[in-house]
């Protein structure tokens, strides 16, 4: 048992946190004000090496580890939550390629995404397919060497900025899941467009689009991985994104606790800081206290992974965990500030919007609750 | 095109604190940082490098823990780092600190650019450049905020008080440049990590065949006497009231006081 | 460490444990001990009362005669053929201290077409002024300037030099020193002679914070630049009398190395922060770029110019040129008026030696109302227009 990091993996963590709180921190409310893509964050992360964490040093990674990269993206959140759910969505495109890439693919494909030079964007989610990933019914029809892609994906994260997505389809209607398969598919393919971005309560500055696949037709080689096997493909996927999101979430509840503390010094009231009264420290310290479990819960996870353990239901647990603190972190991080927490003039009323997409995003609580329950009861 | 980085470790003035009470700075605990000048030098090297090919070495006069300036050099991305560090450099005034910058650039060898910040935010003397230049004899501008390079020659920009002055030098020279030349870039993980690995060798007086009398304490020529807390300012004055109160009274305060 | 020793009557009084900077002093068995890792910076000699540390140093390594040198100078630093305003200071400050050390003053001014101008040197306490002519010496250049200097302190040997601490004179002075291998201090705001006739020069250090005195023994001459509007001119005289001694040395074109190509002047940098007798200063607290509006009517008001912290013109709000702080420049106004500035130590070492400063700002406790001699806390939108109009209505 040891909970320190590595030498390396601290060095990481801690050149990551110089990065985030010189580069991103001072930005991030102009960021969430302005609402457009922070391009030139995602450009440092990437002239920083910081988005090919996972990915061996062969396809132009770090070769480091998911623990490595998860305290990398809660440095990042902590400074730039909208540059850390960028960070995290991205994620979820490399490691499928990762996974399931032929050597090909990853030469092509992971490379310029492990090195930054390309963004990239997963899409499973369709208008009558969220949480029931099954029913959906974007459709790839082989005809000869391609694919036609036919359909509509929704609320996709980093559409239309990412250069290249990996999609699901169905390759089988009679299927069901064993139906779906991955495809890979390049932004600028003839037949695939962006619709509208979504008007969100927060992270206007994250794209949520539709895709839109009408006659679109992709070589037959951008297959990932066995036709039928997209939802094995989309799983696995899930499971490490889960860890992204959660700490995610933990690096966002971190920095509504800064602010809180910080608040909570320098606000005078019946002439005592307000910090020392036992309301407002009871506050901070339950906030502290399930900060830090999230916190555990998701590096185990990510360390299990590393160790080639079973690690999906503690990812689960840790995603679920870590989003419902981070609602209730804000929750109090809004009160201790009063009236001036309600205002756009101090950064936790934007944390307050922004925690409760994790609840939602890439599996909601309640589907966090079912994959644990079936672990629980396995 | 070789380009030789000369940079000072200082103690991070962002975390100087002053206890007002005795007028002194609190240095407990303050954490050592590049000379904030002396990474747009090492950073326009890197540009320089980047666009005409070559090499980055830094060098650095200090006690042992330098190293680690020299190694976040390494991580920025230059070549190679040197310390110069002896027990008999201790005390050198910028005379001796640069006569022992000078002694290790020649024994470097050939060169075609020295670049050094324009001053260090703990001395501020801005010294140790120019005498460094006349050491080495060669040519030199102080303060430049742009340089572009052209068969051999240097087209820089100099920041004087009321704009710049163009000028043009050949290589090799010496300048030393303000923070308006660039943006330093950070450390990036591939580097830090290389920067942990990398073998920073240390020069002493024995390694630059240098006579200890012109170095350090020995070398200088001038000594500090004295140090001393500047005279606090008389108490603040805080004006209260209404808006309108407050400046009627600072108005009058000023007037009073002859400074309107 | 063996240049620095702790004399026995050391009681262990800690005192000297505070001053020291890389904290290299610890008191065992009640007497302090010095570590290793001492730089010898002298920074604790002074804080002991009883003396006990001594740094000691292998003396007389300069091979210069120091009776050879006699006489103070002053670099009459000339841009444009106009004599520098920091000049007739250092001619006020050079007369008082030759006055105490019963020798001359001279001003040497390099330049072309510069003679009608001695007589002014003169005026403001010269008794002899060295003109150095040459066409090509019209603007500085440092290599020519340097070699000339150095030939002309070699002849008539001089025991303390002057320089204004400006962009040519931070740039000249040590190139001097080195070729001399001299001391220079630099940035010096006050300047006296000791007991011993020599020149103790004082200068702010870590920002202003802490003050150094610094002496030169044994090498000739002292060298020492001094910040503009440190020093008093003294009322000119036109009635004093004095020598010019007219230098035609032989340059070449090539001599020059570095060529001026053009000399611009930027309509923004006339914000001539260092010379300005008011500056009505803006930072974050001012909250948007166009506020900056607010502190120019002011400063149009006082006569004055706006300065900037380092926050706004990081974020872009106004050029560089304003910057006041520890990588802007460093001012003395006589009323410097910091307008939504919290005060980081960078920028307090920027402007603490102003005249009278006042800071108006949202938050009690920013570190700004610790140095400023009138604080008014509230929002600087409303507070600047007000203060504008009431003065206004007064002027």
């Amino acid at each position: 048992m040891n909970f320190n990091l590595t030498e390396d993996q601290e060095l990481i963590r801690k050149t990551a946190q110089e990065i985030c709180q010189e580069e991103f921190a001072p930005k991030a409310n102009e960021v969430d004000e302005k609402g457009e893509f922070p391009i030139e964050n995602i450009q440092k992360l990437a002239q920083y090496d910081l988005m090919g964490i996972p990915v061996s040093e062969e396809y132009g990674g770090l070769g480091y580890d998911f623990v490595t990269w998860s305290v990398v993206g809660e440095e990042i959140s902590i400074a730039c939550t909208t540059t850390g759910a960028i960070f995290g969505a991205n994620m979820l495109c490399i490691y499928p390629l990762m996974l399931f890439g032929n050597d090909d693919q990853k030469e092509k494909y992971l490379t310029p995404l492990a090195k930054g030079e390309k963004i990239g964007a997963f899409a499973i989610t369709e208008p009558n397919a969220g949480s029931d990933v099954g029913s959906i019914r974007t459709d790839a029809v082989k005809d000869g060497d391609s694919y036609i892609l036919n359909g509509t994906k929704v609320f996709i994260t980093n559409a239309g900025e990412a250069d290249i997505y990996v999609i699901l389809a169905k390759t089988n209607k009679e299927r069901g899941a064993r139906g779906i398969s991955a495809f890979i598919v390049e932004k600028g393919t003839p037949g695939f467009t962006f619709g509208k971005n979504e008007n969100k309560m927060a992270f206007k500055a994250l794209p949520n689009r539709e895709l839109i696949f009408e006659d679109c037709k992709i070589p037959a080689e951008n297959l990932l991985y066995k036709d039928g096997r997209g939802f094995r493909v989309a799983m696995q996927t899930l499971d490490v994104g889960r860890i992204g999101m959660g700490i995610g979430a933990v690096g966002l509840a971190k920095a509504a606790l800064k602010e809180a503390i910080k608040y909570a010094k320098s606000r005078i009231q019946f002439e005592k800081p307000i910090a020392s009264f036992q309301a407002i420290q009871f506050m901070l310290a339950d906030m502290a206290t399930e900060i830090e479990a999230a916190r555990l819960l998701i590096l185990k996870a990510a360390f299990l992974k590393d160790r080639g353990q079973k690690f999906e239901d503690i990812a689960a647990m840790g995603k679920l965990y870590a989003s419902e603190v981070a609602m209730r972190v804000v929750n109090k991080a809004v009160q201790i500030h009063g009236g001036y927490g309600y205002s756009k003039e101090y950064p936790v009323e934007r944390y307050f919007r922004e925690a409760k997409l994790f609840e939602i995003v890439e599996g909601t609580s309640e589907i966090q609750r079912s994959v644990i329950a079936n672990y629980v009861l396995k | 095109m070789d380009i030789i980085v000369c940079i000072k470790q200082v103690p991070d003035t962002t975390e100087v604190k002053i206890d007002r009470k005795t007028n002194t700075l609190i240095r407990e605990g303050i954490p050592n940082v590049i000379n904030p000048f002396d990474k747009n030098a090492v950073e326009e090297a890197l540009r320089l490098r980047e666009k005409y090919g070559g090499k980055v070495i830094v060098i650095s006069m200090g006690p042992p823990h330098a190293q680690e300036a020299l190694r976040e050099t390494i991580a920025m991305g230059a070549d190679e780092a040197i310390l110069l560090s002896d027990k008999a450099f201790a005390g050198a005034d910028t005379l001796a600190t640069s006569y022992t910058l000078a002694m290790a650039i020649k024994k470097l060898g050939s060169f075609d650019l020295v670049i050094c910040g324009k001053q260090a935010i703990d001395g501020d003397t801005a010294q140790v450049g120019p005498e460094l230049g006349e050491m080495l004899d060669i040519s030199q501008v102080a303060y430049v905020c742009k340089i572009s390079i052209e068969d051999g020659k240097a087209i820089v920009e100099r920041v004087i008080e009321d704009g710049y002055e163009l000028m043009e030098v050949t290589l090799p020279f010496l300048m030393t440049v303000t923070k308006e030349i660039n943006e330093p870039r950070h450390a990036s993980l591939r580097g830090v990590l290389k920067a942990k690995k990398k073998e920073i060798p240390i020069w002493g007086v024995k390694e630059l065949g240098i006579n200890e009398d012109k170095v350090g304490l020995n070398g200088s020529a001038t000594q500090v006497i004295k140090i001393f807390s500047p005279p606090p300012r008389e108490g603040t004055r805080m004006i209260e009231g209404t808006i309108e109160e407050m400046i009627q009274e600072l108005v009058g305060n000023l007037k009073k006081r002859k400074v309107i | 460490m063996e240049s620095i020793k702790i004399l026995d009557n050391c009681t262990g009084c800690k005192k000297c444990l505070k001053t020291c900077p890389i904290s290299a002093i610890v008191i065992v068995d009640k007497k302090a001990q010095i570590l290793e890792h001492c730089n010898l910076c002298a920074a604790c000699v002074s804080s002991c009362e009883l003396e006990a540390i001594k740094i000691k140093r292998i003396e007389g390594k300069s091979t210069i005669k120091i009776n050879d040198y006699q006489g103070i100078w002053v670099f009459a630093e000339q841009r444009e053929e106009k004599i520098q305003n920091v000049v007739y200071e250092l001619l006020g400050e050079g007369r008082r201290l030759a006055d105490k050390l019963w020798v001359n003053l001279s001003a040497v001014l390099i330049g072309n077409n510069m003679e009608s101008n001695c007589a002014r040197l003169i005026a403001f306490g010269a008794d002899k002024v060295y003109l150095v002519e040459n066409s090509l010496l019209k603007d500085y250049q440092g290599n020519v300037y340097t070699r000339i200097m150095v030939e002309l302190i070699n002849q008539y040997k001089p025991e303390i030099v002057l320089m204004g601490a400006t962009s040519i004179g931070r740039a000249f002075a040590p190139r001097v020193a080195a070729k001399l291998s001299t001391g220079l201090t630099a940035d010096c705001t006050s300047l006296d002679i000791t007991e011993e006739r020599q020149l103790a020069q004082t200068r702010p250090a870590f920002g202003g914070n802490i003050m150094a005195t610094i002496l030169c023994n044994n090498y000739r001459p002292v060298m020492a630049t001094v910040r503009p509007k440190v020093m008093k001119k003294k009322e000119e005289d036109q009635n004093r009398k004095g020598e010019i001694i007219k230098i035609f040395p032989d340059v070449k074109e090539e001599d020059l190395k570095v060529k001026i190509l053009k000399i611009v002047k930027e309509l923004e940098s006339k914000v001539n922060l260092e010379e300005a007798e008011i500056i009505v200063s803006g930072g974050r607290g001012i909250r948007e770029p166009k506020n900056f509006a607010l502190l120019e009517e002011l400063a149009a008001t006082l006569g004055g110019v706006v300065g900037a912290s380092r926050a706004t013109v990081d974020a872009g709000w106004i050029s560089h040129y304003h910057q006041v702080g520890q990588t802007g420049k460093t001012v003395c106004p006589k009323l410097y008026i910091a307008c939504g500035i919290s005060g980081a130590i960078q920028h307090l070492v920027g402007m603490q030696t102003s005249q009278c400063i006042v800071a108006i700002n949202k938050d009690p406790n920013a570190p700004i109302f610790q140095i400023a001699d009138y604080g008014i806390v509230g929002d600087v939108l409303e507070a600047v227009p007000l203060l504008t109009k009431s003065l206004k209505e007064m002027l």
